[in-house]
């Protein structure tokens, strides 16, 4: 398997791709910290691409190296190795490679420039959200043979934890205002995994004062070890589920 | 000639005269007098008491001559936790150089360090206050000063404490340059008019920072509200002025940097309002000019209710707050005009350093907060920035006439 790994790994190392995104990481957060005059805003932007951009790469970039290297995997699997390591081979080295890129992009000019306790918190998540969506790649490429179709539907996933989700999340709470909705907007933000880092990173930049009664219920809940450890549970379950599936379809796949 | 020669002579003399029958009494251990309640009940109108360094216990002491009480350095007067500690009933009584402490606690009345009872031209002058129930209370009062007085008191919890200075049914009164801390409300006024209060610093205080209701004509200048409970709140009141405060660091979930309830005809400018959940929250408030304002890091920089009519904001500047401003109605009969804000976007053709479009600082979130609190869990999502662009871009719920069509296009310009 760690050979397997290796070779996975060289392939990416070797296509540009990893470099355009490090690089295009790399410009986007110095551009931004270098610009913005302020800590937090600089911390929101650098946010917004963790939450929304990291995960579409994740996406876009797992299925098209899948995709393309098709042939290459049917090749190994002619071989006597496991299809699970080559699964795993695949899965890992392409959350990995991302995961330096990310670092490297983001989480480098971060501690450069003293963000301390928040720039570790952006690498968790980042690398969360990094493994949970090169997870979902998988699954969808390896059950979508359509290069076309495959991608269409991932970007459908995509919008479904970036938008939808907190569309259909507004539209409750505008429905049922009259009810009492603390509980249900802890349970709302902790089951998408876009959303959990967000409000995790909005009550470390202490606009939770502004939630008011939520944000007393919300500070408590997260500010607990209970929901702490709640949210990191659930952050697994999403990563590891879809990569189980995804591994569970490749193996009883007919190339 | 000789009696116009010895009348002269004892008009010459006579202001002598009323010099020597004012005396200097020196209270302490070594002196004749060893309790500030021996000096007080010895003394006439125009003596001046002099307390040396010690601690005095004195309880419920009434001051009703016309005296200057001093102390020298390290007096303190000490109530012993059991009842108010001085009342004034005279006019013209000065306090300075004292340090107060352990006042007793009461519900049935309001138990203070010092109170001045119907007087005027009274001086309260550097003193210092601990541990006190109210700290300064002035009731009924006219023409006095309380100046370069330390306030710190460690109140727990808002039912079991008292206010640091405290007005009721006053009018002249000058607070200048005090400290309050850890009391209840640092400032209170009620019924209290044509007072100036200046460069106070209010902070830490359990409650509000200053609190005054029907109040009216008075001035607020250069004071600092940081760091409490619940910021300022002031109500029911009609002319007041405030201008170069600081109302910083009121962060909290139901915590306002200045709440105006039914304030009417007001001038707010050249303040500064930083880190604060709300930092000006009105309701009920008509023909109130917000001008020249500096607006930094708040949660909301203005949460303008729909019950406010006639008021006007201009010439602030808004950067850095979570929402702009936010309302919970879809008309506007307020005014925007010349203001900064940070997330403007537009553009200035003919250079005159003001957009050429005009900017809706209400966005479709905050009135969707306004109305689901709940929903605020959301900012920072994709989807709400989206649908506040959309909205930006053709106002259907936010108020179309809510907008500032001369927004300032930098910080600086005026």
């Amino acid at each position: 398997m760690r050979k397997i790994i290796k070779y996975f790994f060289g392939d990416i190392i070797r296509s540009k791709w990893i470099i355009v995104y490090t690089v295009m990481l790399l410009v986007f957060s110095a551009g931004i910290i270098y610009f913005s005059r302020d800590e937090q805003k600089a911390l929101l932007s650098l946010l917004n691409i963790v939450m929304y951009l990291i995960p579409l790469l994740s996406m876009i970039f797992g299925s098209v190296y899948y995709y393309n290297s098709r042939e290459f995997i049917e090749m190994l699997l002619t071989q006597p190795v496991k299809r699970s390591s080559v699964f795993y081979g695949q899965y890992f080295s392409l959350a990995l490679t991302q995961m330096f890129g990310f670092i490297a992009g983001i989480v480098l000019p971060l501690l450069v420039f003293n963000f301390g306790l928040n720039s570790i918190f952006l690498m968790t998540a980042g690398t969360f959200l990094i493994f949970i969506f090169t997870g979902f790649a998988l699954l969808i490429s390896i059950l979508v043979n359509d290069k076309i179709k495959g991608i269409g539907i991932l970007i459908t996933v995509w919008l479904l934890f970036a938008v939808f989700y907190d569309g259909i999340v507004l539209f409750m709470f505008y429905y049922f205002a009259d009810y009492p909705l603390e509980k249900a907007t802890i349970i709302a933000s902790t089951l998408n995994p876009v959303d959990i880092t967000r409000t995790m990173m909005m009550l470390r930049l202490d606009i939770s004062a502004m939630f008011g009664y939520t944000g007393a219920s919300f500070k408590k809940y997260f500010g607990s070890k209970a929901g702490y450890y709640v949210s990191l549970f659930i952050l697994h379950m999403w990563m590891i589920i879809p990569a189980m599936i995804a591994r569970r379809k490749f193996n009883k796949k007919n190339f | 000639m000789k009696l116009l020669k010895k009348i002269f002579l004892l008009l010459l003399l006579l202001p002598a005269f009323t010099y020597v029958n004012s005396e200097t009494i020196k209270v302490g251990a070594n002196e004749k007098f060893k309790t500030p309640e021996e000096a007080v009940r010895y003394s006439s109108d125009g003596d001046r008491i002099i307390l040396s360094g010690g601690v005095y216990p004195v309880s419920a002491l009434v001051i009703d001559k016309r005296i200057v009480l001093e102390g020298e350095k390290g007096a303190v007067i000490d109530g012993s936790l059991l009842k108010e500690i001085l009342t004034v009933t005279a006019d013209s009584v000065t306090i300075r150089n004292l340090t107060l402490r352990n006042t007793g606690t009461s519900f049935v009345t309001d138990v203070a360090a010092i109170r001045l009872e119907n007087v005027s031209g009274c001086v309260l002058e550097n003193n210092t206050v601990e541990n006190s129930f109210f700290a300064l209370y002035l009731s009924s009062s006219r023409n006095c000063t309380v100046t370069g007085n330390r306030i710190a008191g460690n109140s727990v919890s808002e039912s079991f404490s008292g206010n640091g200075i405290h007005l009721w049914k006053c009018s002249n009164i000058a607070i200048t340059n005090n400290e309050v801390s850890g009391q209840r409300d640092g400032i209170y006024l009620e019924f209290s008019v044509n007072s100036e209060i200046s460069g106070n610093t209010s902070r830490g205080n359990l409650r509000y920072g200053l609190h005054f209701m029907f109040s009216e004509g008075n001035r607020y200048i250069d004071n600092v509200f940081r760091n409490n409970g619940a910021g300022v709140a002031v109500m029911y009141t009609k002319r007041i002025t405030m201008t170069g405060n600081r109302f910083e660091d009121n962060w909290g979930a139901n915590s306002y940097g200045l709440l105006l309830k039914d304030i009417d005809n007001s001038l707010i400018y050249s303040n500064t309002f930083t880190r604060n959940t709300a930092a000006i929250y009105m309701e009920g408030s008509n023909r109130v000019n917000v001008f020249g304002n500096n607006f930094e890091n708040n949660g909301w920089a203005l949460k303008i209710l729909g019950n406010c009519y006639g008021d006007s904001v201009m010439n602030n500047s808004f950067s850095n707050n979570t929402f702009d401003v936010s309302t919970n109605s879809s008309g506007n009969t307020n005014f925007f005009m010349n203001n900064y804000w940070d997330k403007y976007r537009g553009y200035d053709l003919d250079r005159d350093s003001r957009g050429d479009v005009p900017y809706r600082p209400v966005s479709l979130f905050s009135l969707v907060v306004e109305r689901v609190p709940e929903a605020v869990v959301l900012t920072g999502s994709f989807l709400v920035d989206l649908l506040d662009a959309a909205e930006k871009i053709v106002p259907v719920f936010t108020p179309e006439t809510l907008a500032d069509n001369h927004p300032l296009m930098n910080r600086d310009a005026k």
